[in-house]
């Protein structure tokens, strides 16, 4: 910008100062540049480059063209994995970002004790996930576990929590919601202390109720603050598996399994590096969908202040 | 600038730490192990570390805990695929197909002296099972166990039963855990008959009930598997049948880790249990409690399970001799019993059990050697080519028919399926 209006300004000096603009600006960018090739963009280049090969355990690796892909879609456990991203991704995303809205709202106004409220909504975030699936892994454990004991206290039976298909993955679901939720929040927070109270006053002057103006003035110009949680959700839904390490380890027979994990477990337990390049080149793609969606689709459709 | 000088200073400093090391007297070793049972176990094997160095001061060893079987095995080749492997290691003794496939490990035959011969045929031979494909001899047992059923005398004698009598047979688990069973007064259970465990090694409990059903899981070349054989499909119904049929068993998966907490709690009367768990059972147990070899189908019988010494390819002919001088201290007949009175695993050898200590404990604590003298019985542990794939599909299979998804026969024959696709390779 600063280079093309000085070019417009004086014509002459104008090929020798974009040079010198530009040469400046590669310099600011060659750190972060340098950082990002090594460490992302090779790395990918290389993931994708292997996934066409075969592993070569015994001998020299061969390319295999698609070989390992169609592999793949006769994976059933893929499949599976790939379904319970799914529900986990619909589930913990909205279930977050509601939550988050509502205590940002509540923690919002002026009411005693706010500053500890926040505090107390912020703190799971802080914890390491780590920490936090083995307090929920004490919650959640069969017969003497918290849930179980409080359970029993008002005279139901115990339940095997996360060793039962048709419950794990609600339960860690819960927990992921409970971790997340206190983030989004501060964002929310910091975007409703940025909306002009002159608004509130005008639609008050204008008779407006509570809700209508909820609903009609602060969620649309939150619009841009949900669309960023919701991606970063989104995005976390598929990168956050430290707690099955902990608590399920995929299992029981891979319900509570993710793609990430999937990965994890081909690669470092099977030493099937081929087959778990291809599965990282999938969830590359599934993540830079997702990406394109936001800043080329979305974006345009939302109202900035 | 800044980096680039930081960048050059470390690289200065590497090739100079590897003059040092060339050059220094001492070896230098690098061990990673495993801790896969209860009790303060790397104390132990950090005082035995320092007790070595002491007698060999021109021999330096680096004991690093590196979590469980599976962790340090990702850890040990990690290290190794990043040029950076430790000089020996204790890992699964069945991993031994999969570390051969990688060219990782080096024959111990090839680096013991004139007696070695002698101080490898010293070892019970059914742990060394595991350890031999062909004339060569790959690992070295250290931590090795077999599965034995835990069983609180208190409880049985409230439910009636024998406290010196444990079940011997199938039908006599499923009988008694029956009189176990206790319940509250809104007939929520509080004390189970039996657990068996389902997570992490569902495999090797599997493989038990096979082979008490006379039916043995894989060849000895480690590439083929039975997993759909009628027999084999029996065991896993008796399995599902103890918690959907009797219900003397939870439903649904079976925490590995928390067993025994279930079992110290009085939460289940029985559980089923590696060996190497048994002192940290007897540390914490407020009841009495007896061990008892594994019941019977058609034979008695467990598979033997646990951690060996490997020595790798990639140290220098100096630190693989080190190694083995390492290996050979730690499993000599004192440090065997020390260690199995310490931990519960079954000492490596027989002799080991004639020494002083160790017989002036297991006259004290009989329980100790239940896990021993089941050894007669013992069948190698599962070890196929690819085995972190394998017990996968097994474990999923196991808790696909312990959760009720699927019923025995299906989970095992789709694990066949599945088994048969990866190791058709190797054939």
């Amino acid at each position: 910008m600063v280079a093309a209006a000085m070019i417009s300004a004086r014509p002459k000096t104008a090929k020798r100062l974009r040079w010198a603009a530009n040469a400046n600006a590669w310099l600011l960018l060659l750190p972060a540049l340098v950082l990002l090739a090594t460490f992302t963009h090779y790395p990918i280049l290389a993931t994708l480059y292997h996934s066409f090969f075969s592993l070569g355990r015994s001998g020299p690796a061969t390319f295999v063209g698609i070989e390992n892909y169609q592999a793949m879609l006769e994976d059933d456990v893929f499949w599976q994995v790939l379904r319970n991203n799914l529900v986990f991704a619909l589930a913990t995303v909205p279930a977050s970002i509601a939550l988050a809205l509502l205590m940002a709202v509540w923690v919002d106004r002026k009411i005693t004790g706010r500053s500890f409220l926040r505090l107390a909504f912020f703190t799971p975030t802080v914890l390491p996930m780590i920490a936090v699936a083995n307090i929920w892994l004490f919650f959640y454990t069969p017969d003497y576990g918290l849930l179980d004991q409080i359970l029993r206290f008002f005279g139901f039976s115990g339940h095997n929590w996360l060793g039962d298909p048709g419950t794990v993955m609600t339960c860690l679901i819960v927990m992921v919601v409970w971790k997340e939720a206190g983030f989004f929040m501060i964002f929310y927070l910091a975007a409703l202390q940025t909306i002009p109270p002159e608004l509130k006053e005008a639609a008050s002057v204008e008779g407006a109720g509570r809700w209508y103006f909820f609903r009609r003035v602060t969620l649309p110009l939150l619009m841009p603050t949900t669309l960023f949680i919701s991606i970063n959700a989104l995005i976390n839904s598929f990168k956050l598996v430290d707690q099955l390490v902990i608590m399920t380890k995929g299992g029981p027979n891979n319900a509570s399994s993710l793609l990430l994990y999937y990965i994890y477990e081909v690669a470092f337990n099977f030493w099937d590096t081929t087959y778990a390049a291809t599965l990282t080149v999938t969830l590359i793609a599934i993540l830079a969908v997702i990406a394109i969606t936001k800043f080329v689709y979305l974006d345009r459709r939302i109202h900035y202040q | 600038m800044k980096f680039y000088t930081k960048a050059l200073l470390a690289a200065g400093m590497i090739t100079a730490a590897g003059w040092g090391s060339g050059t220094a007297h001492a070896v230098d070793l690098t061990m990673y192990y495993p801790v896969a049972v209860g009790g303060p176990l790397t104390n132990v094997v950090d005082d035995m570390v320092q007790r070595f160095q002491k007698e060999n001061p021109d021999i330096k060893v680096q004991a690093v805990y590196a979590g469980n079987y599976t962790d340090t095995m990702t850890k040990a080749m990690t290290a190794m695929k990043g040029g950076q492997p430790p000089q020996l290691s204790v890992l699964f003794s069945t991993d031994l197909f999969t570390l051969m496939d990688e060219n990782a490990i080096v024959p111990i035959d090839d680096l013991v002296g004139a007696d070695g011969k002698g101080w490898l045929d010293s070892f019970y031979p059914a742990f060394m099972e595991n350890g031999r494909i062909g004339e060569k001899t790959w690992s070295i047992p250290f931590q090795r166990s077999t599965i034995v059923l835990y069983y609180n005398k208190d409880a049985f004698k409230e439910a009636g039963l024998d406290p010196e009598k444990p079940p011997a047979t199938w039908a006599e688990m499923a009988e008694m855990s029956k009189k176990l069973v206790k319940k509250d007064a809104s007939g929520n259970v509080t004390r189970w008959g039996v657990e068996i465990p389902s997570t992490g090694y569902g495999y090797w409990m599997l493989q038990a009930l096979a082979i008490e059903n006379d039916q043995r899981l894989m060849n000895e070349t480690g590439n083929k598997v039975s997993f759909n054989e009628k027999k084999t499909v029996e065991a896993l119904q008796y399995w599902v049948d103890l918690s959907r049929k009797d219900q003397v068993m939870p439903t649904g998966a079976i925490e590995w880790g928390t067993l025994r907490t279930d079992f110290l709690e009085g939460k289940t009367a029985m559980m089923w249990h590696t060996t190497g768990n048994l002192t940290a059972v007897k540390d914490a147990a407020k009841f009495n409690f007896g061990v008892a070899m594994l019941p019977a189908k058609e034979r008695r019988g467990s598979p033997t399970g646990g951690g060996n010494f490997y020595v790798f390819k990639s140290a220098t002919p100096e630190q693989q001799k080190a190694a083995v001088t390492f290996i050979r201290w730690m499993t000599s007949p004192e440090r065997a019993a020390e260690w199995s009175i310490k931990s519960g695993y079954v000492a490596v050898t027989p002799k080991a059990y004639e020494t002083e200590a160790m017989k002036t404990y297991v006259q004290g604590f009989p329980q100790a050697v239940v896990a021993r003298d089941q050894l007669q019985y013992a069948v190698p542990e599962l070890s196929v080519h690819e085995n972190g794939r394998i017990y996968k599909i097994v474990n999923d299979a196991v808790q696909a028919a312990v959760t009720g998804a699927q019923t025995p026969q299906d989970a095992l024959e789709s694990a066949q399926k599945q088994s048969e696709r990866v190791l058709n390779r190797y054939r």
